[in-house]
This record gives C-alpha cells, sequence and structure tokens, in this order.
C-alpha cells in the first residue's frame, strides 16, 4: 500500500488568518478569542483533550459554524466570515468520512467535480488520478459498505482533494482506525499533504501524531491556544505544565531550592540538582531520555520498581521516596533488578521549571 | 425435554387465534366461488358471482386503485421533504409539528370527515370529486409516510452527510436530491407499501366523505353487505383480498430485508 | 439558494396542506359543536342526554373489554411465536397479521361469515345441538369483531418486544425455581410492559372510533361512532354530531396522551 506521490508539486492553498476569534454556545464560551497566522502551504495541527476547543476552530475555519462576530477569519487577506461552507472551497476530511452511501468510491470522489460542472471524460481522467495517488485504483467502482476503514479514510482523502481545495481540514481523520494502521496512514497522509503543499489544519487528540504530521502544534486547552510552536519546541520547551504533560512523559520532583541546589534525602535514596536562582519551592520536571546512568555518585539516587523492555531501550520505573516516581529510558543490553539502588544525572539543560499557575 | 404445560398452553391458545382470523377468510373465498354457500361443495363452483361483483362494481375497483396512488404520490410529495425538514429542525417544534400531523390516525375518522364536509362542503366541484376522498386518506397516511421516512433518517447520520457534500460545494437541493433521498429510500418503500395498503382499506373516512360518484371498494363492499346475497359478497370480498394480500406480502418483505440490513 | 430558503420549501407544501385540511377543518368542527342551539353546553351533551351517555358507556366498556382480551391473546401468543423457528413461521406470522388491512366493514363480514345466520358456528351448533346459535348480530359478535382487527395489531409491537427479551433472564428464573406464574408476574410482563401499555392504548384508541364494524352488524347496539354518523346523516343535526365527534376525539386523545407518557416513562426508567 504506497502511496506514489507526484513530482514537485508547487505550493498551493490560501493563508488563514484569524483575529480575536471566538465561539460562544448558548452562553458558554467554547473557544476564547483566538489569533492564528498559517502560511501558504503549512501543516497546523491543533492538539488538545477533548472539549478543548479545537474541533470547533476547525468547524469555524471550514464554514460549518458562525464566529461571533465580523471578519474574524481570513483567507489570503480575504474576509470569509459571511461565506458558507459551500462556497469556501475548503476540502474537509470528517472523523466518520461522511462517505455517501449510494454512491461507488470512484463517484464520491468524483461529486465534487460534479458539483463544479467538470466534464465527464475530464472527471473520470482526475477521478482515476487521485484513486491511483491514494492507491485505490482497483476499488474505484466498490460500494463503500463494502471497503475496509483505512480504505474509507483514503476515499475521504481523494474526495477532499479532489476539488483542488485551498485550504484542507481534518478532524481527527485516523481516529477510528486501530493503532497500527493509525500509524502506518499517518505517515501516508504526511507525505500526501506535504507533496500536495495545501494549506493544512489537523485536529487530534494524539500527541504522537500530531508531532509526525506538523509543520506546527497549537496545543489548546479550555477553548484557548496554550502554546503554538514546531514540534520540537513543544516537547523540549513546553511553556506550562499541561503542554508538559499533555505531549511526552514528564518527570516531576518537588522540594525546596536552597543555595541555587534541590535537596531531597530519602533512607538510601536522594535527589540533588543545581539549578541556581533564589530560594524558593518548585517543581523541577525532566523527560524520561533526559537520565543517563551515573558511574559515580550521580545527581539522583532511586530505588528500581519495574522495567519495562522496549526493544531498543527499556523503561525503568524507579522511587526517590514514596511521593516521587520517575520514569527513566535508558539502553536495554543492561539488567536491573527490583529493590536495586540506582544512580544517574540529569542532563542539566533538560531540567524545566514551571510557575505554578494561579 | 419435557415441554411445559404453558408452552403447550401457549401453543393452543395461539392455535385458536390463528383459526379465529384465518377461517372465515378461507369461508369468504370458499363462499364465493359456490354456486349455492347454502347447499355447499355438492352444489359446484363457480366463477359467475365474481363476473357479477365485476359487473356491478368494477368502477370501485379502479376509483380505489386511483385514490391510493394519488394518495401515494401526494404523501411523496409533501411527507418526504416534510420529514427531512423535521428532523433537520429538530427539537421540540419537530415533535409538536409531528404531534399534529399525528392527529388524524388518534382522532376518529368520522369526526374527521365531519370536520371536512363542514368546511368544503360548500365548495361543489371539489366536494364532489375523487380529490376529495384523495384529501381525506391523505389525512390519514401521511404520518406513516413521514414516521417511516423519519425513522430511516434517524438511523444514518445525515448531518454529517449533509456537512460533507456541502464542504464540496454541493448547494441544499443538490444535497437532498443527490445524497439524502438515495439514503432514505428503504423508509420510502416501506413508507409507499403502507399507503397504499392503508388507502385500500379505509372505510370510516371515505364513507362519509362519498358521494354516488366517488365510491371506493370499501364502500362499495359495505353496499354489498347491505343488500347483497352471501355469495355476491363473498366474491366482492375476494376481489378485496386479491387486490390487498400482495401488498401486505410486499410490506412484510420489505420489512424483512430492512431488519436483515441492519443486522449485517 | 441557500439553506434557509431551502428548509422553507421543504415544509411548505406540509404546511400548507396541515393548516387547510387538518387544523382549519378541526376548528371549523369545534366552531359547529358550540353553535349548536345549547351552544357551548353542546359540548356535555354526550354526558347529559341518556340516549348519548348510554350510548358513551357501551363504546367505553366495549373498547375496555376488547382492549384487555386482545393483550391477553396477544401476549400469549407473541410469546408463544417469539425465538421460535419453525418451518411456516413465516406464513402464519403473516396469517396472523394480515387483518391490519381489513376495513372494519370486511371484519363485520368475517363475523357474519362465522356467526350469522348461515355462519359455520351456526350449523356446528345446529348439527350438535340442533339448534342455530346466531351471535353475529349481539354485543358478542361485535365483541369478536374488535378482538379481530385488535389482536394483529397488538401482536405485531408485543412480538417485536418479545424477541428483544433475553432468554436468559427467563432460564435464571427458572433456575432459581419460579413457577411459570413468578416468571410471567416477575420477569416476562415487566419487560413487555412498555409494548403493552402502548399497544392497549392504540388498540383502545381504535376500538372508540370504529365504525365499520358497528355498521355492518347492525346491531341495536348503538356505539358512539354510529351515533355521530346518525345525528349528521339522519337527523342532520351538524352540531350535535360534531359535538360528539369531539368529545370522542378528546377521550381517545388523551388516552393516548397517557399512555405516551407512562410508556416514556418507564423506558426513562428502566
Amino acid at each position: 500500500m504506497n502511496i506514489r506521490v507526484p513530482v514537485a508539486a508547487a505550493r498551493s492553498g490560501s493563508s488563514i488568518t484569524t483575529r480575536r476569534l471566538s465561539k460562544t454556545f448558548n452562553g458558554t464560551t467554547v473557544l476564547q478569542l483566538t489569533d492564528l497566522e498559517i502560511s501558504p502551504g503549512q501543516i497546523l495541527v491543533l492538539l488538545g483533550p477533548s472539549g478543548c476547543g479545537k474541533t470547533t476552530l476547525l468547524r469555524l475555519i471550514a464554514g460549518l459554524e458562525q464566529p461571533d462576530g465580523p471578519d474574524m477569519i481570513r483567507f489570503d487577506g480575504e474576509d470569509v466570515s459571511g461565506v458558507p461552507i459551500e462556497k469556501r472551497n475548503v476540502g474537509m476530511v470528517f472523523q466518520s468520512y461522511a462517505l455517501f452511501p449510494n454512491m461507488t468510491v470512484a463517484e464520491n470522489v468524483a461529486y465534487g467535480l460534479k458539483i463544479r460542472k467538470i466534464d465527464r471524460a475530464q472527471r473520470e481522467a482526475e477521478t482515476c488520478r487521485l484513486l491511483a495517488l491514494v492507491g485505490l485504483e482497483e476499488y474505484a467502482d466498490r460500494r463503500i459498505s463494502a471497503i475496509s476503514g483505512g480504505q474509507r479514510q483514503r476515499t475521504a482523502l481523494a474526495r477532499a482533494l479532489a476539488i483542488k481545495p485551498r485550504v484542507l481540514l481534518l478532524d481527527e481523520p485516523l481516529a477510528a482506525l486501530d493503532a497500527v494502521l493509525r500509524e502506518r496512514l499517518r505517515v501516508e497522509i504526511s507525505l500526501l499533504l506535504r507533496e500536495f503543499g495545501i494549506t493544512a489544519v489537523y485536529v487530534t487528540h494524539d500527541q504522537a501524531e500530531a508531532m509526525a504530521i506538523g509543520d506546527r502544534i497549537a496545543v489548546m486547552q479550555k477553548g484557548r491556544i496554550t502554546q503554538i510552536d514546531v514540534p520540537r519546541e513543544i516537547y523540549h520547551r513546553p511553556a506550562n505544565d499541561f503542554v508538559a504533560d499533555f505531549v511526552g512523559t514528564m518527570n516531576r520532583i518537588a522540594g525546596r531550592v536552597e543555595n541555587g541546589v534541590l535537596n531531597i534525602q530519602g533512607e538510601e535514596t536522594m535527589a540533588r540538582l543545581n539549578v541556581g536562582g533564589p530560594d524558593r519551592a518548585t517543581t523541577l520536571c525532566f523527560r524520561p531520555e533526559a537520565a543517563r546512568l551515573a558511574s559515580g555518585g550521580g545527581a539522583i539516587s532511586a530505588r528500581v520498581a519495574a522495567a519495562t523492555f522496549f526493544g531498543a531501550t527499556q523503561r525503568l520505573v524507579a522511587d526517590v521516596s514514596p511521593e516521587c516516581r520517575l520514569q527513566l529510558d535508558l539502553p536495554s543490553n543492561l539488567s536491573f533488578t527490583p529493590g536495586q539502588i540506582l544512580a544517574f544525572d540529569v542532563d542539566p539543560d533538560a531540567i524545566l521549571e514551571f510557575r505554578a499557575e494561579a | 425435554m419435557r415441554r411445559q404445560w404453558t408452552s403447550v398452553a401457549g401453543i393452543v391458545i395461539t392455535a385458536l387465534l390463528t383459526l379465529f382470523l384465518v377461517v372465515p377468510v378461507l369461508l369468504s373465498v370458499y363462499a364465493g366461488l359456490t354456486v349455492n354457500y347454502a347447499r355447499g361443495m355438492s352444489a359446484g363452483f363457480t366463477f359467475d358471482w365474481v363476473r357479477q361483483v365485476w359487473g356491478l362494481y368494477s368502477d370501485t375497483v379502479w376509483r380505489s386503485l386511483a385514490v391510493a396512488l394519488l394518495t401515494l404520490a401526494l404523501t411523496l410529495l409533501i411527507g418526504v421533504p416534510g420529514a427531512y425538514a423535521l428532523v433537520r429542525r429538530g427539537g421540540r417544534f419537530a415533535r409538536a409539528v409531528e404531534e399534529i400531523v399525528t392527529l388524524p390516525v388518534a382522532v376518529p375518522g368520522l369526526a374527521l370527515a365531519l370536520a371536512l364536509i363542514l368546511s368544503y362542503g360548500g365548495a361543489g366541484a371539489f366536494r364532489q370529486s375523487t380529490l376529495f376522498v384523495v384529501v381525506g386518506h391523505l389525512l390519514f397516511t401521511l404520518p406513516f409516510m413521514m414516521r417511516s421516512v423519519i425513522a430511516v433518517l434517524e438511523t444514518i447520520d445525515w448531518h454529517t452527510l449533509d456537512e460533507g457534500a456541502a464542504s464540496l460545494g454541493s448547494p441544499a437541493w443538490r444535497r437532498f436530491v443527490d445524497v439524502i433521498l438515495p439514503n432514505v429510500r428503504p423508509g420510502i418503500v416501506a413508507g409507499a407499501l403502507t399507503v397504499v395498503t392503508l388507502s385500500i382499506g379505509e372505510f370510516n373516512l371515505t364513507w362519509m366523505m362519498h358521494t354516488p360518484m366517488t365510491k371506493t371498494l370499501p364502500v362499495g363492499l359495505a353496499d354489498a353487505y347491505a343488500s347483497m346475497r352471501l355469495e355476491i359478497a363473498s366474491a366482492y370480498t375476494l376481489i378485496f383480498l386479491i387486490m390487498v394480500i400482495p401488498l401486505l406480502i410486499g410490506v412484510q418483505l420489505v420489512a424483512n430485508l430492512t431488519e436483515k440490513r441492519t443486522q449485517s | 439558494m441557500n439553506s434557509r430558503r431551502f428548509d422553507f420549501l421543504l415544509i411548505l407544501p406540509l404546511a400548507i396542506f396541515t393548516l387547510a385540511f387538518l387544523i382549519l377543518p378541526l376548528a371549523r368542527l369545534a366552531l359547529e359543536a358550540g353553535s349548536g342551539p345549547q351552544g357551548l353546553a353542546g359540548f356535555f351533551v354526550i354526558l347529559t342526554e341518556a340516549r348519548f351517555r348510554n350510548s358513551l358507556i357501551v363504546t367505553l366498556v366495549l373498547a375496555v373489554l376488547t382492549t384487555v382480551a386482545t393483550l391477553a391473546v396477544a401476549t400469549v401468543a407473541a410469546q408463544t411465536l417469539a425465538n421460535r423457528q419453525f418451518p411456516g413461521r413465516g406464513l402464519l406470522l403473516s396469517m396472523l397479521t394480515f387483518p391490519l388491512a381489513f376495513p372494519g366493514v370486511v371484519v363485520g363480514f368475517m363475523i357474519i361469515l362465522f356467526g350469522g345466520r348461515l355462519g359455520l358456528e351456526g350449523s356446528m351448533t345446529k348439527s350438535l345441538f340442533g339448534t342455530n346459535v346466531v351471535f353475529a348480530y349481539s354485543l358478542l359478535g361485535l365483541f369478536l369483531g374488535y378482538l379481530y382487527f385488535s389482536v394483529p395489531r397488538v401482536l405485531l409491537t408485543i412480538l417485536a418486544a418479545a424477541e428483544k427479551l433475553d432468554p436468559s433472564l427467563v432460564e435464571a428464573a427458572r433456575s432459581l425455581g419460579a413457577s411459570p406464574f413468578a416468571i410471567q408476574r416477575d420477569v416476562v410482563l415487566p419487560a413487555l410492559f412498555p409494548a403493552m401499555y402502548s399497544g392497549g392504548a392504540l388498540c383502545f384508541a381504535t376500538a372508540m372510533g370504529a365504525f365499520g364494524t358497528a355498521f355492518t352488524l347492525a346491531t341495536n347496539v348503538d356505539v358512539t361512532p354510529l351515533l355521530i354518523y346518525t345525528e349528521f346523516t339522519l337527523a342532520t343535526n351538524a352540531s350535535m354530531a360534531a359535538a360528539i365527534s369531539i368529545a370522542l376525539g378528546l377521550i381517545t386523545w388523551a388516552a393516548l396522551a397517557i399512555a405516551r407518557s407512562r410508556a416514556m416513562r418507564d423506558t426513562k426508567g428502566s
């Protein structure tokens, strides 16, 4: 199942700008004032838990919902607030695909072209091209009920691309598929989007998916964007506690910093992290992969509780104290026994500290 | 496994019930074909009664068919778009409208017929025409067509399909024709069969609303039962059964098909 | 053409039709009922005048008896048929539900064939007991006629519910030693109750408004729909007929509304 990518497709697509975009339903503000700039051809992923407003934002851009006020959404600088979805020329891939059960795969893909009154020969040629692109040429005449979930997903994608949209909007397109299929399609969609060069907004709650696909990720919580940046920055420099937790695993050590050092003493365990700065109560965080085994005494000594083998690496769960449980990613060729005391260091650049949210 | 006495009792009751419902029908068929019912089989069988009935009442048969088909056409034109409109609107308003449309099922047919006669009795040409009867049938059958279509709409995710088509640029009327209608077809077919069956068998409304020029089959039957001998009445009933039973079989087949499709 | 305009066009035919041929006529009916010589008191004549009151009582009694008997028979038959496969099941079900399409007059004729002067039952009793027992034109005949058109409808409703019933519930009750009576009372009937309630309500409403059956059997029993008919056509007393129609309609509608709200409450609670 390979996606055949076209050679050197031109960058297409509109820029999307939102200015103080908000949406209120029945008195509840589902999306807070949101300012967004998406350049042409860029893929923005909206990432967050359910209820965070990401789908609402997508639907506002699509034209399926009306913003709270005028001139809040612009495509290529033009206000599209008054333009209904039928006229906005956005390609949309729905979570449930919204494929028409009364049409075949080919008829579904061609539907947008039929509406635009493209003549039959051209329609057929275009449909063939797209089906070949997503690897579904042999399924052209199948009924929707006769194809698998992954095939439906690709049909939905082909259908949205057929109308040469200026913006492609995807609402959790992989949510209905099993894990293996998800990972495979994730790569294919990513390739396809980049080759087509269309501006895309992609909604998901899966952080691995977000980091694999997005040029930029907007992490959303409770109706607002808490951080918007490239995946690398989001991962290594999360702006706050929520982002740190939502994206990847984060270890936390809470304690008091005195004379620039955070000290925790257990019976046989300890933690000594040199972070500088004024005396304060704080929580220091770092990712599991930031840990390195120490040859001599390390910054942290912890008691091993469990080890999970992942092939190339292993994840250790080790306790500094009953309240301080850490997860560490280490090479898998070493073996550890539960109860063993381990000494390790943490890369100082990887230690993060968050101001407590009020 | 020892059969419980309750199962046996159940079977007996069901058997008696079946006999109760079926035997008179068979009797009626039989009576319509005997030369003389009182004398029974010994007098032989004949189609003479059927022929006589046809000579007397064939116009009622054609009229019933015409009324049924016209009623069907109108339920399609009025009921299908109406059902979609209600489902789109949703909420209390839609439920209230459906309640009102379903009133003719709850209110006795006589009351409705009376209401219509009082309101339109003066409109001579309309009152005397078959169209007047059709209106009565329409009142009674429209809720069934609408219910059938609404039921199917509620099972398919019409809202997402509608949005999907809209995202491809399809205007509202086109979405209705290209996407919604084809996918409610099972509901329309089931509704259509029900409407035609109900229309052919409708009596209460039609009896009050008809004129000697606009008699339907059941109205003719009432005449025959009152004034004709048993053999003629039976032969006439036989013709009615021939019209209605294939329709009922159709309704059952469609119901079975939809059940199979929802199970798969 | 935008969405809103299209929505308007969708509902327009329905709106026009309902307004012109349902709402206005019903309003006209109400007006007519209140415009008789007794004015608004005409609405209560169904209770005050003996002839009408008796008719109403007979109709109510008949409807209630029919409903009870129908529910009993239909529940037994439904349970017997539910989840049982046997050759000819489809045919049997068809035969049991065909009467759904019969107008009341045909049902009346069926009863006449059964128990009229030349009826089957008459000739049977004649050969057995020497006398031709004719019941078709009595209250019994009327009752049987009402049963005839009620059972198929209710049977379908209860059958659908019976097939949804989990058979392991009955098996569990049996394993705990419950008698057939207890199983019915504690397991089966409570599960079938919503279907019985809605089926029973529809049965009651149909029986209240039934006209054709009584018309054909031409008994000396004057059910209320017959009364409406004679008032309008023979006595040309439109306002009286209208008043009785509305009274009958309200009683029927109320019965259905109560049943529907009870049924919804029950399903919500379960």
